[in-house]
């Protein structure tokens, strides 16, 4: 923005707003960190207090780390979150570039096919799916929850990237074809670098539902040996006892690797929902 | 042996028709320039010679090979593209070396031919740059060095100078030109400005809604046109049509007269009153409506002081009229 254009109180009350927003967005994230150090009875007595020498504790993160297999929840969530989204950019991208690049017979249909899934909520089809992962035999694998949130990715994923294909210059893929490059080089060297604002943007947009759900690993795989870290959170959470310090503590870690991945994708992800606004 | 052979080529997408039974040839060495209105087909042409659209129907022929079931890289062909088409994530060198490296060339070679025609074009320069750090200028001189490198039989250049200001444009033509004379290559340019085509073509090829309309060298097209359309065309400021039962031929349908062959007397065939005067200093165009609510364009030699609104009689020689039929077609006496 010039000088010129810029008004003191404008930028005064935009950011008054921002900062507004920020802090609410941010504000049960800062409770669940202050309390996930501190002992019970704080917890509950001031909720909103920092932890100071009194009531500081470690407890929580002992009892999540000693109790169940931390370690290993952690661990499955995160290859199931990231081999999901591998997946999802992979072959969301390829089909999105055959629906924008290639004329053929059914083309917009296919294309309304694979957005189809963009309205219908996959959680319908779970008593469907969970009788193929039963027949599979992949019930209780990773597999069986990396499969199905591929599947749950793909219809978003196609339909943004399948747009954001159609921008890229057809002159430049014409000028790789010259040049001698194959589709694949075409569409691996030259197209997916200029999309890749487009790509951390369905990443995101994929990442944190994959991440929180308790949905399809309690029914697909609530086996210890596969259990995510959402799900293992739960067995701190009773019918009649609940030991929050656990829980916090728990959720508090679950936070870290959504972050760290957020931050990375973040930079592409501003210019991927930005693009095309501002040219 | 030629260039390029087009027999009977036709292109639809879906049931439109965008080109109709094509023919034509390019000789060696020849610079033939296709001209037409935008959407005439140009550019589908050029990419059907290219490899990159397929013809519906209808051979095509390089140094005379058949090569419709070959790839583009494989054609012997390199094409520059109106918006350059730079690979973004390479340098200049880069850009150059891609199409080369993926042949197959040993790096000597390519490193040879890149100073060759960076040398030609003046961009040594330029070579460790990426093309987001180069001016449009300089990009276009980096999309042709791409072409130059590839060493190619028959080079397609696809309206490149339209994304270029009036200046640059000039300079970038006459570099064209002076790059055919020094390489002797083959050369098909594709252009919906006249002015390109008149100043660059050995041969032009008038293309108009998918049908070639007439094929000669500049003059030709210029001095004996084969229909309204290339008649029409070609030229600036263009031809001025009017009903030749106004100017006393009655069985022609439409006569044709070159703006500059128009003049002004006391007692001419033609009467109007000047809408607009165009001072270029070096001459003057003369916009006048006739009474019949015509346009015609008067092109004089010089200055002249001319007021908008003056009522004024024009003439001309019969010798300087083209005669056209119904139908558009010449009518040759
Ligand atoms: N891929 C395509 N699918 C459908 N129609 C096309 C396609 N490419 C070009 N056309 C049509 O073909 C006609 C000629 O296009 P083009 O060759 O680009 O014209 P020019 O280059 O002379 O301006 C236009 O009417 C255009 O709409
Ligand atoms: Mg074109």
């Amino acid at each position: 923005m010039s000088k010129a254009r810029r008004n003191p109180v404008n930028m005064i009350a935009a950011h008054a707003i921002l900062i507004t927003y920020t802090l609410i967005a941010l504000f049960p994230v800062f409770v669940i960190l202050i309390n996930s150090f501190k002992n019970r009875k704080s917890i509950f007595r001031e909720p909103l207090a920092l932890p100071d020498a009194d009531s500081f504790s470690l407890v929580g993160y002992q009892t999540v780390l000693k109790q169940g297999d931390f370690f290993l929840y952690f661990q499955n969530s995160m290859i199931v979150t990231v081999v999901s989204l591998f997946l999802v950019l992979l072959f969301g991208a390829m089909a999105a570039f055959a629906l924008a690049e290639y004329r053929f017979k059914g083309n917009t249909l296919m294309g309304l096919y694979l957005a189809l899934g963009i309205m219908i909520p996959i959680r319908i089809g779970t008593v469907a799916i969970l009788e193929m992962m039963v027949q599979t035999g992949l019930v209780n694998t990773l597999w069986a929850l990396i499969l199905v949130y591929t599947a749950q990715g793909l219809p978003l994923a196609v339909f943004i990237l399948s747009e954001f294909m159609r921008q890229v210059s057809d002159d430049l893929k014409d000028a790789g074809r010259i040049d001698g490059l194959s589709e694949y080089t075409i569409f691996f060297r030259l197209v997916l670098p200029l999309v890749r604002p487009a790509m951390a943007t369905v990443a995101v947009f994929n990442m944190i539902p994959i991440w929180n759900d308790l949905w399809f690993p309690l029914i697909l795989a609530p086996a210890e040996e596969s259990k995510t870290l959402t799900l293992g959170s739960q067995v701190f959470i009773g019918q009649f006892v609940t030991d929050w310090n656990a829980v916090l503590s728990a959720l508090s870690m679950a936070i870290l690797p959504v972050m760290i991945l957020y931050v990375i994708f973040s930079r592409q992800l501003i210019r991927g929902i930005t693009s095309g606004a501002v040219k | 042996m030629t260039a390029l052979t087009l027999t009977n080529i036709s292109k639809s997408f879906g049931q439109v028709e965008v080109l109709k039974n094509i023919s034509l040839t390019v000789e060696p060495g020849e610079f033939v320039v296709f001209v037409g209105p935008s959407g005439c087909g140009k550019s589908t042409l050029l990419r059907l010679i290219a490899g990159l659209e397929d013809a519906s129907s209808g051979e095509v022929q390089i140094d005379g090979n058949p090569v419709n079931n070959l790839p583009p890289a494989k054609r012997g062909i390199a094409m520059v593209f109106q918006s350059y088409a730079l690979y973004p994530h390479l340098t200049v060198r880069g850009n150059m070396a891609l199409g080369l490296k993926q042949a197959g060339k040993p790096k000597a070679e390519i490193d040879d031919r890149i100073a060759k025609a960076s040398g030609m074009l003046a961009m040594q320069d330029l070579l460790d740059r990426r093309p987001a750090e180069l001016s449009g200028g300089q990009r276009q001189r980096v999309a042709i060095g791409r072409a130059i490198v590839r060493e190619p039989k028959l080079f397609l250049f696809d309206e490149p100078l339209s994304n270029l200001d009036a200046a640059l444009r000039m300079a970038t033509r006459i570099e064209i030109a002076r790059l055919h004379r020094t390489l002797g290559a083959s050369m098909i340019y594709v252009t919906h400005d006249q002015t390109e085509a008149m100043t660059l073509a050995d041969k032009i090829v008038v293309l108009n809604d998918g049908l070639v309309e007439q094929v000669g060298t500049p003059m030709q097209l210029y001095n004996d046109p084969a229909n309204k359309f290339v008649a029409g065309f070609l030229g600036a400021p263009s031809m001025n049509f009017v009903p030749g039962k106004q100017v006393g031929f009655p069985d022609v349908h439409v006569l044709g007269i070159r703006p500059e062959h128009l003049r002004i007397t006391q007692n001419g065939r033609i009467s109007g009153q000047v809408i607009y005067v165009e001072n270029l200093g070096g001459d003057t165009n003369v916009m006048v409506e006739t009474v019949d609510e015509l346009q015609v364009i008067v092109r004089l030699f010089g200055q002249h002081d001319i007021a908008s609104d003056t009522k004024i009689q024009l003439d001309f020689d019969d010798i300087h009229g083209f005669h056209f039929d119904a139908d558009g077609n010449r009518i040759r006496n």
